[in-house]
C-alpha cells in the first residue's frame, strides 16, 4: 500500500529544499556558468551546504552516516532541484552512484565509499550509455582480465558529471551473452587511458563523453560478482527513470506556474490574455496532466523504497508519462510566452532544453512505454 | 480488531452471497433497486435484501439509516473480501451515489429518516431533475417554475437527459422559486413523488440504440413543503455539491473493467508466442491510453486516500470528469478500432460481446457531456483552481 499522505517530515523538506534552490541555484546560476563558460559543472560551496543539509545521504543507510530517507526522500530534493534546473551531482553522485555501491558493494568497499558520499566528500560519475539513446545497442565496452586486475576498453555516452568526478563507476562486458556478462568497475577518473571529453548541452549545463583505452583496475575494485550486473542495472534503471521523473516533475511544474502568472500579468486587446477560453483551456488541460503525473511519481518512488514486484512498472510508467508532459507543457508555455519566449533572456527556453535533456536520459518515452506494455504482458 | 472483523464478514459472505452473484456482472445485471425493480436472476433480490437488512448496501451509513454503520477501516475490508469472493455489488443507485450525499449534508433529520432507509433497501429509485431542454451547459438558467401554494409547491416545466426516469419512483429537482433576482439566487431543490398524474417520462431513442435518457414532463404536479432540501432559493449550493458527488462517481466508471482491455484487443489483433501485440503501432497507441489511464487510477487512489484523512473534494471532482470521462472513450476508441470488421454490425453476424462493445462505444460518446461538459469541467478548472479571470 501507498501511503499518499505527506509526511509533516517530508513537508518540511519540501519547504527547505525549494528555498535552497531558489536562493541558491535559481535558473539564472545556470545561465551564469554558462555564460561564463564553467568547466566544472557545479558549485563546490553550495555542494558542500547540501552535504550539510543531509541531502548527499539522503539514500544512505544510518551506519554508513548516512540518512536512510530513502527515494521519496531523495525525490521531494530532485523535484525541488527540478524547479530551477539546478546544476549539481545529487544524480550522478547520490542517485546513481549511490544505488549502484549499496546494491553490489562489497562491505569493505560500502565502508570506503558510502560514508564518503554521504559526507560531500566524493564525487561519482556512472557510466551506462554507448549508443544514441538508452538501451538502444549491446553494451560493447569489455573488461578482460590480466594478471590480479582487469584492462578497461570502450567508450561511454553522456556520462553526467564525469568531467568532475573522482571516480568512475563502469558497466562493461567481461563475457559474450546479453545479460550474463555485464560487471560493475570503479575506475579512477584520473587513472591513464581515461579520457573526458567536456562538451557543453543545450540547456547550459556540462556534458561528458567518456573514453576508455587499456585502463587497468585492480580487482578491488570489481563491483558485485563478475558477470552478475544486469540485475543492479535493471535497479539503477529503475532508480534513474523515477528520480529523473521527479526532477523533470518539479521543472514542468514551475514552468507551468510562471506561465499562469504570466497569463494572469499579460494584458491584449485591453484584457490579460487568461481571460480566453481558448487559453484557459489550455492551462486547464497542462494542469489535469500534471496532477496526473504527480500521482504516478509518488507510487514509482514508493514502489521502489518497498521493493514492490511492479517497481520496473512503476518506474517506466513515471517516466513516460513525465517525459510526454514535460515536453507538451514546455512547448505549450513557450508558445504562451510568446515573442518574448523565443528569447535567450526569458528563462522558459531553458525548460524546453532541459525537457529534451531529460527526457532523452534513462530511456526516452518510446522505451518507457514499450518496456511498460512489455511488463504488462502485451 | 480489524483480524477478527475480517473473519466474520469473511464466513458471513461465504454463507450468505449466492454463487450466482459471484461473477463478473454485466452493465445488464446491475440491481437498481425501486418498487418495480427488476432482478435478472431471483438470486439478486436474495443478495440485495441480505445485504440490505445487514446495512451493507451502504456501509458507511449510520445505522438509524438503514447503514452499517461501519468506520472507513470496516469498510475496507468488506470491500476487499467481497473483491476477493467476486461478490456482485448488491445495490447501485443514483440515490446512493447523488442524492444521499446531499441529504445527509443538507436534509432535516425527518427528510434522512423517511428517505435514506427505503434507499439503503433498494425500495425507493431516484432520477435527477437538472438539465431542461433551454438549459444544459448553462444550467443555472432553468426555467422549470414551482409557484408556492399553502402546502408545497406546484411544478410546471419539463427536464430532460434524465436517465431511467421511466423505471424511477422519485425525482430531485432544481426548479425555478424566484425569477426576480439574479439565475443562481432562484433556484431551489426539491423532491417530487413521480407516481402521481401530470408527470410523463418520455424516452430518447440515442445513438447507441438505447433510450437509457427521458424528457419529463411536469404538469400542474403537486409536492408538499416538507419535500423542500434546504432553503428557500438555496438550491444551487446544493446543486453543484451534488454535481460534485456526481462527477466523481462518473469518473470512476470504467474502471471496473471485466477483463483488461489487451485481452480483448489481444483476441482479435493477433499476438505473437510471448503476448506482444502484432500490430506494434497500435501496441504503441494502447500504451498511450494505459499510462495515461494508469496514471489517473493512482490519482484517484491518492484522492479517496486523501479524502479519506478529511480533504475535501471540491474542484478536484472536475479534474476526475475530464480525464475520467475523456480515457472511457479513448478506451473504447481502442476496442472497436481493434474490432476491425467485428465492431461494424448493429445486430446479428457477430457475437453478443461484440455487439455490447460496439454500442458501448457509442454510449460512452456522452461521457464527457453528461454531468458537465468537459468544456465545462475546463472553464471550472481555469476559473475555480487555476484562478484565471
Amino acid at each position: 500500500m501507498t501511503n499518499w499522505q505527506i509526511s509533516d517530515e517530508e513537508k518540511l523538506l519540501k519547504q527547505s529544499a525549494e528555498e535552497f534552490f531558489r536562493e541558491k541555484l535559481p535558473v539564472s546560476s545556470l545561465r551564469y556558468m554558462r555564460d561564463r563558460n564553467d568547466q566544472v559543472g557545479y558549485s563546490p560551496e553550495i555542494w558542500k551546504e547540501m552535504a550539510e543539509l543531509g541531502w548527499t545521504g539522503i539514500l544512505i543507510p544510518e551506519e554508513y552516516d548516512g540518512l536512510n530517507f530513502g527515494l521519496r526522500g531523495l525525490g521531494v530534493v530532485l523535484e525541488a532541484a527540478g524547479r530551477t534546473l539546478s546544476p549539481s551531482p545529487l544524480f550522478s553522485t547520490v542517485l546513481l552512484g549511490g544505488t549502484i555501491l549499496q546494491a553490489e558493494g562489497s562491505e569493505s568497499q560500502k565502508k570506503k565509499y558510502l560514508p564518503a558520499i554521504a559526507g560531500g566528500k566524493l564525487l561519482l560519475a556512472v557510466g551506462t550509455e554507448e549508443g544514441l539513446h538508452h538501451g538502444s545497442q549491446k553494451i560493447e565496452a569489455s573488461a578482460r582480465r590480466e594478471g590480479e586486475g582487469y584492462r578497461l576498453s570502450g567508450q561511454k555516452k553522456l556520462v553526467l558529471d564525469a568531467q568532475s568526478a573522482d571516480k568512475l563507476v563502469v558497466l562493461a562486458r567481461t563475457g559474450e551473452g546479453e545479460r550474463s556478462a555485464l560487471s560493475w568497475f570503479i575506475v579512477d577518473r584520473q587513472a591513464p587511458g581515461v579520457t573526458t571529453k567536456t562538451f557543453r548541452l543545450i540547456d547550459g549545463r556540462l556534458g561528458c563523453h567518456l573514453e576508455l583505452h587499456n585502463v587497468s583496475v585492480p580487482a578491488e575494485n570489481l563491483l558485485g560478482f563478475e558477470g552478475k550486473a544486469a540485475a543492479s542495472y535493471q535497479l539503477l534503471q529503475d532508480a534513474g527513470a523515477a528520480g529523473l521523473a521527479a526532477e523533470m516533475l518539479g521543472s514542468a511544474t514551475a514552468a507551468f506556474e510562471m506561465t499562469l502568472a504570466y497569463l494572469k500579468e499579460r494584458k491584449q486587446f485591453g484584457v490579460a490574455i487568461g481571460s480566453f477560453q481558448a487559453l484557459q483551456h489550455r492551462a486547464a488541460h497542462m494542469y489535469c496532466e500534471l496532477e496526473v503525473s504527480r500521482a504516478a511519481v509518488q507510487k514509482a518512488l514508493s514502489a521502489y523504497d518497498s521493493s514492490d514486484p511492479k517497481r520496473s512498472l512503476y518506474a517506466s510508467l513515471a517516466k513516460a508519462k513525465v517525459g510526454q508532459v514535460f515536453e507538451h507543457v514546455a512547448r505549450e508555455c513557450l508558445q504562451l510566452f510568446a515573442g518574448i519566449g523565443m528569447t535567450d533572456e526569458h528563462v522558459i527556453g531553458f525548460y524546453l532544453k532541459r525537457s529534451r535533456i531529460a527526457t532523452e536520459l534513462f530511456g526516452n518515452n518510446a522505451f518507457h512505454r514499450d518496456r511498460y506494455a512489455s511488463l504488462v504482458g502485451y | 480488531m480489524l483480524n477478527e472483523f475480517r473473519k466474520e464478514v469473511r464466513s458471513w459472505l461465504e454463507e450468505n452471497c449466492p454463487p450466482t452473484m459471484r461473477t463478473p456482472m454485466s452493465e445488464k445485471e446491475i440491481v437498481w433497486g425501486g418498487r418495480n425493480a427488476k432482478f435478472p436472476h431471483p438470486d439478486a433480490k436474495v443478495w440485495m435484501d441480505r445485504m440490505a437488512a445487514k446495512g451493507w448496501t451502504v456501509p458507511e451509513w449510520p445505522r438509524v439509516y438503514g447503514g452499517g454503520g461501519l468506520n472507513p477501516q470496516e469498510t475496507q475490508v468488506l470491500r476487499e473480501e467481497m473483491q476477493d469472493l467476486g461478490c456482485r455489488l448488491p445495490l447501485n443507485s443514483f440515490g446512493i451515489h447523488m442524492l444521499a450525499p446531499v441529504l445527509m449534508k443538507y436534509g432535516t433529520e425527518e427528510q434522512k429518516l423517511e428517505h435514506l432507509p427505503k434507499i439503503a433497501r433498494g425500495e425507493i429509485r431516484w432520477c435527477q431533475g437538472y438539465s431542461e431542454p433551454e438549459s444544459g451547459s448553462d444550467l443555472a438558467s432553468l426555467q422549470m417554475r414551482a409557484e408556492q401554494t399553502a402546502d408545497g409547491f406546484l411544478l410546471n416545466g419539463s427536464k430532460v437527459w434524465t436517465s431511467y426516469a421511466e423505471e424511477s419512483d422519485w425525482i430531485f429537482c432544481l426548479v425555478r422559486t424566484d425569477t426576480t433576482v439574479p439565475k443562481q439566487q432562484g433556484i431551489s431543490f426539491v423532491l417530487v413523488d413521480m407516481n402521481q398524474p401530470g408527470v410523463k417520462a418520455e424516452p430518447i431513442l440515442l445513438i447507441s440504440g438505447n433510450s437509457p435518457f427521458c424528457e419529463v414532463f411536469f404538469t400542474n404536479v403537486k409536492t408538499p413543503k416538507n419535500n423542500l432540501v434546504g432553503r428557500l432559493n438555496g438550491g444551487w449550493e446544493i446543486a453543484k455539491a451534488l454535481l460534485t458527488h456526481e462527477r466523481q462517481w462518473i469518473s470512476g466508471m470504467g474502471l471496473t473493467e471485466e477483463e483488461p482491455i489487451e485481452n480483448y484487443i489481444k483476441s482479435k489483433m493477433g499476438a505473437d508466442a510471448e503476448g506482444r501485440l502484432l500490430d506494434l503501432a497500435f501496441r504503441d497507441k494502447l500504451t498511450h491510453f494505459h499510462l495515461d489511464s494508469a496514471a489517473f487510477e493512482l490519482t484517484l487512489e491518492r484522492e479517496t486516500a486523501l479524502q479519506k484523512a478529511g480533504h475535501s473534494p471540491g474542484a478536484a471532482s472536475s479534474i476526475f470528469k475530464l480525464y475520467g470521462t475523456e480515457l472511457n472513450k479513448r478506451r473504447y476508441d481502442l476496442i472497436v478500432e481493434a474490432a476491425g470488421f467485428d465492431a461494424l454490425s448493429w445486430e446479428g453476424e457477430v457475437s453478443a460481446v461484440d455487439h455490447v462493445k460496439t454500442r458501448t462505444w457509442l454510449r460512452t460518446k456522452g461521457n464527457s457531456i453528461e454531468g458537465g461538459t468537459s468544456e465545462i469541467q475546463l472553464n471550472v478548472i481555469a476559473k475555480r483552481v487555476l484562478g484565471l479571470p
